[in-house]
């Protein structure tokens, strides 16, 4: 029972925070809703006995990105874009599209759902730990990804430097 | 114990809800926060998916997209302020410059 009431409630925090997020007026309550959306996901984890990525997510995502986020909506002044219209001409097809979409696969979940009704949890697993399968997947099966992650990661920083400088010369 | 498909459910209406961030919102901050959102759908249906296989792979997965984001935030942000100290406007339906 109690794993049910945990879920429920992870969920519905991630979903209204999240139409909160959309919805704001002001870009820095959206970041500040979006932080807590963040952290019900990591809860959504850590339910699917995934402490290693619940780590990352606090540490990562809302230690760093949403840190970035905020630094970002801060020094670029906002007064003007919080008086002006917040939705643009096309809302209502979008709208429209997005409820068709979410309706398409909510409908193909509620029938083929019960192919996957409930995890069959190995043993095994269980017994080694998450991190240490994880870390063992990332380094010996994943190694080349890992390298072009990191190579990714340096264009990204160069190239917020470059975007970010004052002047091309 | 959750159903594995009640994740997938949830994975698909934090997706929705993004998409609907993407295509209605016109501050390009609040639609970059939106393809955050997206990303943790995915993240939250790799997940579910990795715990019923029994397998770690999808986890693995999820740090790379989770990598993705943050190269995506920091190149999208680094474009953000450089538009806007030559447009001034941070409304994604102005920035026209192609547009004819």
């Amino acid at each position: 029972m109690l794993p049910e009431i945990t879920f429920f409630i992870l969920s519905a925090t991630a979903l209204i925070s999240g139409i909160l997020v959309i919805t704001r007026r002001n870009a820095v309550h959206s970041v500040i809703w979006l932080i807590v959306t963040l952290f019900a996901v990591g809860g959504i984890f850590l339910m699917q006995r995934a402490p290693f990525l619940f780590a990352v997510q606090v540490i990562l995502y809302v230690g760093g990105i949403m840190v970035l986020f905020l630094f970002v909506v801060m020094l670029i002044n906002l007064d003007v874009s919080v008086k002006q219209a917040q939705f643009n001409r096309q809302w209502l097809l979008g709208v429209l599209t997005a409820v068709a979409l979410l309706a398409g696969l909510a409908y193909a979940l509620y029938k083929g759902g019960d192919a996957f009704a409930l995890a069959h949890v190995s043993v095994a697993a269980a017994a080694q730990g998450n991190t240490q399968r994880v870390g063992t997947a990332l380094y010996q099966d994943y190694m080349l990804a890992v390298e072009i992650a990191s190579l990714l990661l340096l264009v990204a920083m160069v190239g917020a430097v470059i975007m970010a400088k004052r002047k091309f010369e | 114990m959750i159903p594995t498909h009640y994740y997938l459910l949830l994975g698909t209406g934090l997706f929705a809800i993004g998409v609907i961030g993407v295509m209605t919102r016109r501050n390009i901050l609040i639609i970059l926060m939106s393809i955050e959102l997206i990303l943790n759908a995915v993240n939250i249906n790799l997940v579910a998916l990795s715990g019923y296989f029994g397998a770690v792979d999808g986890q693995v997965f999820a740090i790379f997209v989770i990598t993705d984001a943050a190269a995506e935030a920091a190149i999208g942000l680094g474009l953000f302020i450089a538009l806007f100290r030559n447009k001034e406007t941070l409304n994604a339906d102005e920035i026209d410059l192609l547009k004819w």
